[in-house]
């Protein structure tokens, strides 16, 4: 029989199939073909790789150990799946915003693009995914052998060579189409299309050995729950910290593996894909585990005792003589094998290249990055050759822990190891307050104590941790027993390292996180991260002032390609409005451009190559005392503004006043001018009127005649008067008026206008109160008696007392001479005060006429004089105060020379 | 921060939308309860529970919370702003 021939026959096919099918969707993305590889399907499917080989043939074997606890391997991501909205999403976001290449990738971006912590993070990927590949390097394998053992004539196939071989096509086939393309943020569709593919391949693979086992074997479902309940497994006993423990251990590692990231958000193409992919994984996880106990129990059932659980799933078919189904069941476990290696390798090279090999060349270059080497062509090799490097490192892991049981239980030991980076990724994700000495730490003291209580004793007692120490702990300090850290005995040691080590992790993570102070650059990573969904553009921006558009160029050219870095650099020129390929080395456009470069190179090597040439940090002291700069300005500029408004606020006050007082000018010149073309038209009518008379009729008598005359002649005079009142004041106001200055006294002058004003004897009564001294004035004195007068026959004429009094006071105020006239009438009403001495105006229209000029000419009179008349408020009645300056007067006995 | 003003009430719709998304957000932790109800059964010592019954139930349940995922995941909106602002309702 040359079931081993067909096997290598049907292999190689399959092989070749898988090397067709990524090569066609490699093609067909390019061409722009193909929207199928950018279905929510293909997305759900590439992420099957988190069932291994350990999945495909070790559930089995787990299930037959220990029941139903393999579930927890896959009730762990079902809930990140289904809780997707809440932690998933943000990550692709962010893995989107930021153009992260690898999980290593995002931890440093996250922390400042520190490359120390990139490192770090890379190497513990390393170390957790090394005995993970070998695993599945084993499992192949140990299939194929478990063939050769069943086929008499296969003695010419050398079993240990197997997994070179394997990992040779797997290192070649990983270089071919996962490195393509230098952009790692780019999706590999070759890649994700085989994997997929190979995914279909294990889920009916595995489908199809459980309905044999099912249907075929045990007769029916019922008879499968019997055999069940009949085998060794049938007690349900699985420890409450193990089955809690391992479903967070396998949710938190679902995150954190590098290859899980590498499908779950680098190579997703579409945010909107996890909508489907949040139940359809589920589903898929759920449907490769529904077989896995059936299968177990009647492998025990039916296999020889000491046959090897972990091959159930291919030696039941081959015991009971289903070669086809075997032959499936091993492209199965090959597939599942495969991807993860595939995926693995992809993963762990970008990280090795972006942040170790790239910044340890550039380092050794210097600035000759700028100047010479092809960029592109280093970090392509430098990609190949990590890939080698890795799939080889696994294969020599492999041949130096011989195959052991160990090996088989490096996964949970791997998932430990890798969810040491929950708490720096998580605190990354949704605490701004995250620093990265917190990162750090918590990564330090995760990883020491994972490495001391579970990776190193997984090798077995007194490989590396003497049997002394496991027992007694370092020096017979109890306490530090790896398996009892602090006293905690009797726990599993698997739970103990990964509550002891997560515990810590996060205290210290937090603990110095609290205690630290970010730097600028983590703090604005920071607000990015966590705020992705309010702002998935910006970044720290780049202070471009002294950046080469030309070095920029070059460089560019060498990582993405000269057509690529070209076409980049033309379309941003044209986007600032500029023609050619060099755009001005605006920060937007250093950002977008380090954006781009971080999608080939890594967020940290992309941002010391922009500094490189552009010669500054993202955020130096410079930027921030500019923005500081910026923020004074604008404070001052503000506080100008308000002082500004203050000013306009009150001249528009003032303006309201002046609108006020000449809205009120404007409505007493519209009165005065009816008011004096009244005054003019009734004199005039009556001169008229009587000459006319005296013109055209007969026979007046004498006496007639004089009346009449002496009518015209004094209507004539009352216009003459009108007239001299008006030229007067014109006179006075341009100023063209001449003073005539004589000394005299204020007693004598006042007495003298008393009595001219009082002509026609009224029933004013004008009491004169005068100081025992007499004050003697120089000044202009008929037109000072001019205001007197002017002032007395306004109170004669408008006092409405029934017995007007009016009382004339002169004194001294300091120099000054101060004469009051006060009324015992109603007064002037307050609004009036500001226009009762402008022109034409008139308190009240109905009383006795007058053109309102009076008070005008006081005004202007006084002011030549270089005094001043008012009204002064609150008086009993009206009252009016005329001020004279001090050089105006002179006191003593001297009377008029 | 924002510079927009947000509203603070929402139309029906898009409160419904907020609620489905609440409800995402509560899922997983619904499910972890599920998963582990099974450790109850095994508190008392007398009682022998059978695998095959823990198994049947498990799988009832996760095929359970896959039926409430995709009808949950189909009600979210297409574009939310942001995850975690509970402030505008």
């Amino acid at each position: 029989m040359a079931t081993l021939n067909v096997l290598i026959i049907v292999s190689l096919l399959y092989v070749v199939l898988l090397f067709t099918v990524a090569f066609a969707a490699d093609r067909a993305a390019l061409h722009g073909r193909g929207a199928w590889l950018r279905s929510p399907w293909v997305y759900t499917l590439s992420l099957s790789i988190y069932c291994t080989a350990w999945t495909f043939y070790g559930a089995v074997g787990y299930a037959a150990r220990s029941g139903l606890e393999y579930l927890t391997i896959y009730l762990g991501p079902t809930l990140v799946m289904i809780g997707w909205w809440w932690m998933l999403r943000k990550m692709v976001r962010i893995g989107r915003s930021q153009r992260i290449t690898s999980i290593a990738d995002l931890i440093s971006s996250r922390y400042g693009k520190s490359n120390l912590l990139a490192v770090f993070v890379t190497l513990l990927a390393v170390i957790g995914t090394t005995p993970y590949i070998a695993l599945q390097l084993q499992s192949v394998t140990l299939s194929f052998a478990a063939f050769a053992e069943a086929d008499p004539d296969a003695g010419v196939l050398n079993s240990p060579y197997t997994a070179l071989w394997v990992a040779l096509g797997l290192a070649l086939f990983t270089i071919l189409f996962g490195t393509r393309n230098l952009d790692a943020n780019e999706r590999h569709h070759g890649v994700v299309m085989a994997i997929a593919l190979e995914a279909v391949v294990k889920l009916f693979a595995l489908l199809a050995v459980g309905v044999f086992v099912v249907w075929g074997l045990a007769g029916g479902i019922d008879e499968t729950f019997a055999r069940i309940d009949a085998s060794e497994i049938a007690r349900w006993d699985v420890p409450g910290s193990r089955w809690v423990g391992l479903t967070l251990l396998s949710a938190a590692a679902f995150l954190c593996l590098p290859r899980m990231f590498q499908v779950l958000v680098v190579e997703n193409e579409d945010e909107s894909h996890l909508r489907t992919a949040s139940w359809a994984f589920p589903a898929y996880l759920m449907l490769m585990s529904l077989f896995v106990v059936p299968i177990a129990a009647i492998g025990l059932d039916l296999m020889p005792k000491g046959s090897n659980p972990d091959l159930f799933v291919l030696t039941l078919p081959l015991q009971e003589g289903r070669e086809g189904l075997a032959i499936l069941s091993f492209l199965g476990g090959f597939s599942s094998a495969t991807s993860m290696v595939i995926v693995a390798a992809i993963a762990l090279s970008t990280m090795l290249s972006n942040h170790v090999v790239m910044p340890i060349w550039l380092r050794m270059t210097g600035n000759m990055a700028v100047m010479s080497g092809d960029v592109r062509q280093v970090a392509l090799l430098a990609r190949r050759l990590s890939i080698a490097g890795v799939v080889l490192l696994g294969y020599v892991y492999l041949q130096l822990s011989s195959g052991g049981a160990a090996l088989a239980a490096i996964g949970l030991v791997s998932f430990a190891g890798v969810a040491q980076l929950l708490p720096a990724m998580l605190g990354g994700i949704f605490w701004r307050g995250a620093t990265r000495s917190g990162a750090m730490t918590g990564l330090l003291v995760g990883f020491a104590i994972w490495l001391y209580a579970l990776f190193l004793p997984s090798f077995g007692a007194s490989v590396i941790i003497s049997q002394d120490v496991m027992d007694h702990g370092p020096a017979g300090i109890g306490w530090l027993r790896p398996r009892a850290l602090f006293g905690a005995e009797g726990m599993d040691p698997l739970v103990h390292a990964v509550m002891w080590s997560m515990v810590l992790n996060t205290f210290s993570f937090i603990l110095v996180s609290v205690l630290t102070f970010p730097k600028p650059l983590e703090r604005l990573q920071g607000a990015q991260f966590v705020n992705v969904f309010q702002h998935s553009a910006t970044t720290g921006s780049w202070t471009g002032g002294l950046a080469q558009s030309e070095d920029l160029l070059l460089m560019s050219q060498r990582i993405l390609g000269p057509t690529e870095a070209q076409a980049f650099f033309t379309n941003a020129a044209a986007h600032q409005g500029l023609s050619g390929y060099l755009p001005e080395p605006s920060p937007d456009f250093l950002q977008q451009l380090e954006r781009e470069l971080s999608g080939s190179v890594g967020g940290a090597t992309a941002h010391a190559m922009i500094s490189q040439i552009v010669g500054g940090a993202t955020v130096s002291v410079q930027d921030l005392m500019a923005v500081a700069d910026e923020t004074a300005q604008i404070m001052e500029y503000s506080s100008q503004l308000e002082t500004k408004s203050q000013e306009l606020a009150r001249t528009a006050r003032q303006l309201r006043v002046a609108n006020k007082k000449l809205t009120q000018i404007s409505d007493q010149k519209d009165t005065f001018l009816s008011q004096i073309s009244h005054e003019l038209r009734t004199p005039m009518t009556s001169i008229r009127a009587f000459s006319e008379i005296l013109r055209d009729s007969d026979g007046i008598s004498e006496a007639d005649t004089s009346r009449y005359s002496s009518i015209i002649h004094d209507e004539a005079v009352r216009l003459t008067r009108l007239l001299d009142d008006l030229l007067d004041l014109s006179v006075l106001e341009n100023g063209q008026v001449v003073l005539n200055t004589e000394k005299g006294s204020l007693s004598a002058l006042l007495e003298r206008s008393i009595s001219a004003a009082g002509g026609e004897k009224g029933t004013l009564d004008i009491r004169n109160i005068q100081p025992e001294k007499d004050i003697v004035v120089t000044t202009d004195l008929d037109r000072l008696a001019q205001v007197f007068i002017n002032l007395i026959t306004n109170a004669r004429k408008y006092c409405d007392a029934k017995e007007p009094v009016l009382t004339i006071t002169s004194s001294r105020n300091g120099g000054d001479v101060v004469i009051d006239f006060i009324d015992n009438g109603s007064g002037i009403p307050a609004d009036m005060h500001a226009v009762v001495f402008e022109k034409f105006s008139r308190i009240s229209h109905s009383r006795v006429g007058g053109a309102g000029l009076g008070l005008a000419i006081c005004s202007e009179i006084m002011t030549r004089l270089g005094g001043h008349v008012g009204v002064v408020p609150a008086q009993e009645g009206t009252a009016f105060r005329v001020t004279l300056p001090d050089s105006a007067t002179t006191s003593g006995a001297k009377t008029i020379a | 921060m924002s510079w927009e003003k947000k509203t603070v009430f929402l139309e029906r719709r898009a409160y419904r939308q907020r609620r489905f998304a609440d409800g995402a957000r509560m899922l997983p932790l619904f499910g972890a309860a599920l998963f582990f109800i099974p450790l109850l059964w095994s508190l008392a010592d007398d009682k022998v529970t059978l695998t095959s019954y823990v198994m049947s139930f498990v799988f009832v349940a996760w095929v359970g919370l896959i039926i409430i995922s995709a009808f949950v995941s189909s009600k979210l909106p297409k574009d939310m702003p942001d995850a975690a602002s509970p402030k505008d309702e």
